[in-house]
């Protein structure tokens, strides 16, 4: 009897169960049950975005967040718990840790939890599973298009205007904020969205990468290929939520957009300061 | 009862092509005997009875005329196209495309107030660069991704001219998500009618659906209120592929999916061309998730048959005979 018992908890599909017990808490179900979403009856939404794997990918990444790289998040109450608004973070660290670290913050938020919307690179679609899962979770490929139709839902949006240039950049560049592209601050004044300036700090150090092996990139078709640790490192991560800023009225030229997008980087750039100096160690 | 009705003698004369099909049956079902309807098939002899004129003529041929020389054609609605799997690339190119364009002369020449077109979003093509919810304003891509899509983006670019160079055309053109339902034979349709359906590993693209009655239903909202433009048409309802295959009762067929010649490749060798065409690969990779806001607000439609009212139908034709 006892020995039947305890075969039956080594089957395939009780392992399964009892390792998504683990990773999909109570804990987990209680914040998604608090989460303002609208899906059709299969649990999608059109981007893809689907209940059920959430759940998964909010549990998995949770486990990182405590427990890995020990998240220390500040200024959470500025995100609003309803309504369109832009989160403007610095990226770095090769993979997107830091999207993910970000997502967890907004969607374990006390002040009310949020379905977090990174906007990705274009190439993930292409690549078998991740595209999905990706999708899965509330990615999606960072079009304008999408953005837009996002926005009209009352979402809210993850966006890394530095793209690969900032993922992508090596050690030696670390804390130097890469180019912005104007997308961002395009939606934000004729849309009339908030803008929420993050700065990351931490996640420089998961993956110092010496340099990018581009030749080997251009082959694999992917945007860079890091010569660093094959996996991310357990570096201590510091998210730094700033004040909500507003940019209404009308731009009719591009540099008038420039001083803008100057005024988010300045924020952000300010942040990554708060979070150097809440930094003790490394790791 | 109502098949013995005739229509009003002021009623107007509405002209369906593809008659022999699943949509153009149901559509006819809808206005007849309000109104005068005469079935035009390329290639099926229609059957349909009651006091409706048949014909059985090609599109691009001189005896098209003849319907428009028998009868006072005040509205087309113009359903009837030879899909991929059906017939080769030139005859098809001859009835869609240039059949088309001697519709749409056709109309002019015989003062045809109406035109409704009936499109496909296949037009948009698939690709990994895709935004959701496109509008009808979006770039047409299939001509880009596929050559075997050519033909139904060029029937569009046809109809677009005239819309805009005859405007007493009053040319509408619907663009609907997958049709599903009894007795459809698109692509989609057939596929996932079967018990085994092939899948792409690690890919299950966002589809949209609607029921084939709820389409016939949209088809007459918009010849009654004849608000000439472009509209997408789907429910805001949505699924993956995969999970829709599940629900269907299909089994999984997993098929490797990279490198893009390899699904190709077996899909050309096994001869799946009818379910699961090598030129239609990428929509069971990438999503092609059309907005259908606009139809929805302009003529006041909703979909009344939900996904799984849908994919019902195909669970049920797999049960044994006898079976529930």
């Amino acid at each position: 009897m006892n020995l039947r018992e305890s075969l039956k908890s080594l089957s395939p599909d009780a392992l399964k169960e009892a390792l998504m017990s683990r990773v999909v808490t109570p804990e987990i179900d209680a914040w998604m049950a608090r989460m303002p979403k609208p899906v059709g009856s299969f649990g999608y939404d059109p981007w893809g975005y689907n209940e059920s794997q959430a759940k998964v990918g909010l549990g998995l990444a949770k486990l990182l967040y405590d427990h890995y790289f020990r998240v220390t998040s500040t200024g959470l109450e500025h995100v609003p718990a309803t309504g369109r608004v832009l989160l403007v973070a610095n990226h770095s660290g090769q993979l997107p840790m830091d999207g993910m670290m970000i997502s967890v913050a907004v969607a374990t938020n006390d002040n009310g939890p949020r379905v977090p919307r990174s906007m990705i690179e274009r190439f993930f679609p292409t690549v078998p599973w991740l595209g999905n899962i990706f999708s899965a979770w509330g990615s999606v490929i960072g079009d304008p298009l999408n953005a837009t139709k996002m926005l009209e839902a009352e979402e809210l949006l993850v966006v890394f205007p530095e793209g690969v240039r900032g993922s992508g950049k090596p050690y030696a560049k670390r804390y130097e904020l890469q180019r912005f592209g104007h997308g961002f601050m395009h939606m934000a004044v004729t849309q009339n969205v908030p803008i929420i300036p993050i700065g990351v700090v931490g996640c420089e150090e998961t993956m110092p990468s010496l340099l990018n092996f581009w030749p080997l990139a251009k082959l694999l078709g992917i945007p860079y290929f890091p010569v660093g640790p094959l996996l991310p490192l357990p570096a201590r991560v510091f998210l730094n939520f700033g004040e909500p800023m507003h940019f209404g009225g009308c731009v009719t030229r591009e540099d008038e957009v420039q001083k803008r997008v100057d005024q988010v980087k300045d924020a952000i750039r300010g942040l990554i300061d708060v979070g150097l100096k809440q930094r003790t160690k490394i790791f | 009862m109502a098949a013995r009705k005739k229509p009003a003698a002021t009623a107007k004369t509405v002209l369906v092509t593809g008659a022999a099909g699943s949509l153009a049956k149901r559509v006819i079902a809808r206005l007849y005997p309000q109104y005068n309807v005469i079935a035009v098939d390329f290639r099926h002899k229609v059957d349909i009875d009651g006091g409706i004129p048949t014909y059985k003529v090609e599109i691009h041929k001189r005896d098209f005329e003849d319907v428009f020389r028998n009868h006072k054609v005040d509205a087309i609605i113009h359903i009837g196209r030879i899909f991929a799997h059906e017939s080769d690339r030139h005859r098809r190119y001859n009835s869609n495309v240039l059949g088309m364009r001697k519709l749409l002369e056709l109309a002019k020449r015989y003062g045809v107030g109406q035109v409704i077109v009936y499109s496909t979003f296949l037009v948009y093509g698939a690709s990994a660069y895709n935004p959701a919810l496109l509008d009808e304003d979006q770039p047409l891509k299939a001509a880009e991704v596929t050559q075997e899509l050519v033909d139904s983006v060029e029937l569009e670019s046809l109809a677009n001219i005239y819309l805009w160079k005859h405007p007493e055309l009053n040319i509408t053109i619907l663009r609907p998500c997958s049709v599903l339902g009894p007795g459809v034979r698109n692509t989609m349709s057939i596929l996932l009618a079967r018990s085994v359906a092939p899948v792409l590993i690690g890919f299950s693209p966002m589809m949209q659906f609607v029921h084939v009655d709820d389409m016939a239903d949209a088809i007459k909202l918009a010849f009654e209120q004849n608000r000439p433009g472009i509209y997408n048409v789907a429910p805001e309802d949505w699924i993956a592929y995969q999970d829709a295959v599940a629900q269907c009762g299909c089994k999984r067929l997993p098929i490797p999916s990279v490198p893009p010649a390899v699904p190709r490749l077996i899909s050309n060798v096994l001869n799946w061309n009818a379910f699961f065409p090598g030129y239609m690969i990428d929509f069971f990779k990438y999503p092609v998730v059309i907005d259908g806001r606009l139809f929805r607000e302009t003529f006041g439609w909703q979909p009344r048959r939900k996904l799984n009212d849908i994919f019902s139908y195909y669970r049920r034709q797999k049960l044994p005979a006898g079976g529930a």
